[in-house]
């Protein structure tokens, strides 16, 4: 899976469980700002994409993704090549 | 000109909605005296201490206490410098053959703090492209230490096994890895399944690296921690520990079986660029370190307290950590910090000590009364805890 916009789609699929508010999800939308989640919130949703795309997500990389379009971009880094 | 402290507004905030209640300042409190390991006079009012981890009691072992009167006669009050350089005495590489016994492990590295030792050890021997994979509810001093090295940090679900095996599985098999794992949890007391956990990253490649800091002394059968107690402590490659719990005054140590462990010395920040513990300190941690080796009575009354503390706590109607007492910590749950905070004052009141603990340190944001037994609490001691937690639990509301 490569597509951004695919992996796109799929991020907002993992997103709507944890958007307790239902605030509308855009490319800009920031985790901690936005969506408010606190650190356990943050650690059970990297889990869920870590398992669907079978990757790592360190905390320092996490440190770098803000919005919901950055991580969109660093799946497609850490996918390419799979 | 920005104001550097504005950050930390709405912290000041909290605090002064919380004390203008006319709640006592749970993080202000002085010890005017101290009787012994289990009691102490707080505003003039003799008081039991329950939140001290002081688990042994030994801070007033008249041995412990008298190698501390005699180092300080012999060698003075401070050694002024590194321990590389004019900071090693003969009581600093005396206490860190206490601690290769206490182990038996060949080597032992003695730090001025347990902060310190995981600060040093974690930062030092995980680098860049290298991996720590830790469980989410580590203590600050692993947490620092992850963030003054450069290694990859990878957190897991609190005590889950198969969230760390899923991560060790999915990072490159070349990489150097670090699996970080505590014994006992302080914060609800609760244990970890080390004997799983270390198998799991033995067969991913990885180097283990396990805090015993609230373990030392009463678990395991020669008081070597959760590891020991679980079968695993051959395969764990660094224990970190503290003189600070168990032991009875302050420090911490690294020990383990690494054949190149002592380079540490030379290239472990922490270690070098700050001052050896004083001469007093390192002669009372060797005696009682020595003499927790033959504590087994001492052990068994601990594990009697902890028992019975739990039993009774539960049976008033309080929720806890833990379904049934896995240490020497027992964490009583509050619904909010301001009902936490008025049940701490209540205590107090009744002439009970013990931890106020609030997030950040807390998992999921609790705010927990923690309270850490003793094994020179006596019965009836624990008898007049419960007492005293029936009396502020109904008076604050907590139970009914």
């Amino acid at each position: 899976m490569s597509d951004r916009q695919q992996i796109y789609s799929r991020t907002l699929e993992l997103i709507e469980p944890f958007n307790k508010k239902g605030m509308p999800i855009t490319e800009a939308t920031r985790f901690a700002q936005d969506l408010e989640w606190d650190s356990l919130t943050v650690l059970d949703f990297v889990a869920n994409v870590e398992d669907e795309f079978d990757v790592i997500i360190s905390m320092n990389m996490q440190a770098e993704i803000e919005t919901v379009g950055q991580l969109a971009d660093a799946l497609v880094r850490l996918t390419a090549g799979k | 000109m920005t104001d550097l402290f504005s950050k930390f507004d709405p912290l000041i905030q909290q605090r002064e909605e919380l004390l203008s209640n006319g709640v006592t300042d749970p993080f202000n409190l002085v010890m005017e005296k101290v009787e012994s390991p289990t009691v102490a006079i707080c505003n003039g009012r003799r008081t039991i201490l329950l939140g001290t981890y002081n688990y042994m009691g030994m801070t007033f072992d008249p041995d412990v206490v008298a190698a501390g009167h005699k180092a300080l006669d012999e060698f003075g009050s401070g050694t002024t410098g590194s321990r590389v350089l004019n900071g090693t005495y003969a009581g600093h590489r005396a206490v860190e053959r206490a601690l290769k016994d206490f182990y038996a492990m060949d080597h032992a590295m003695v730090f001025s703090t347990g902060y310190q030792a995981n600060l040093g050890v974690i930062s030092t021997i995980a680098g860049k492209d290298d991996y720590i994979i830790l469980d989410i509810d580590s203590h600050a001093s692993i947490y620092d230490g992850c963030a003054l090295g450069n290694a990859q940090i990878v957190p897991f679900r609190h005590n889950d096994i198969e969230a760390l095996e899923k991560r060790l599985k999915r990072i490159p098999p070349e990489a150097g890895k670090l699996v970080v794992l505590e014994g006992v949890y302080s914060m609800l007391g609760d244990v970890a399944p080390l004997q799983e956990m270390v198998a799991v990253s033995k067969a991913n490649g990885a180097m283990v690296l396990v805090d015993e800091a609230h373990s030392m002394g009463f678990i395991g059968e020669h008081g070597r921690g959760v590891a020991e107690a679980q079968g695993v402590i051959d395969d764990v490659d660094f224990i970190i520990g503290t003189f600070s719990k168990s032991v009875g005054t302050v420090g911490g140590f690294c020990v383990s079986n690494h054949p190149k462990f002592e380079i540490l010395r030379l290239v472990c920040r922490p270690y070098v660029f700050t001052a050896s513990l004083p001469p007093s300190v390192v002669a009372t941690a060797a005696t009682s370190i020595r003499k927790l080796m033959d504590s087994a009575g001492k052990r068994e009354h601990l594990w009697e307290n902890s028992k019975r503390l739990h039993a009774g706590l539960r049976q008033l109607g309080f929720k806890l950590g833990t379904e049934e007492p896995q240490s020497a910590i027992i964490a009583v749950i509050m619904p909010d910090l301001e009902t936490g905070a008025a049940m701490w004052e209540a205590l107090l009141n009744e002439g009970l000590y013990v931890n106020l603990a609030r997030p950040p340190a807390t998992p999921a944001g609790m705010t927990l009364l923690r309270c850490s037994l003793c094994a020179l609490h006596s019965e009836e001691q624990v008898g007049e805890v419960l007492t005293m937690f029936a009396a502020a639990g109904r008076a604050t509301g907590c139970i009914s």
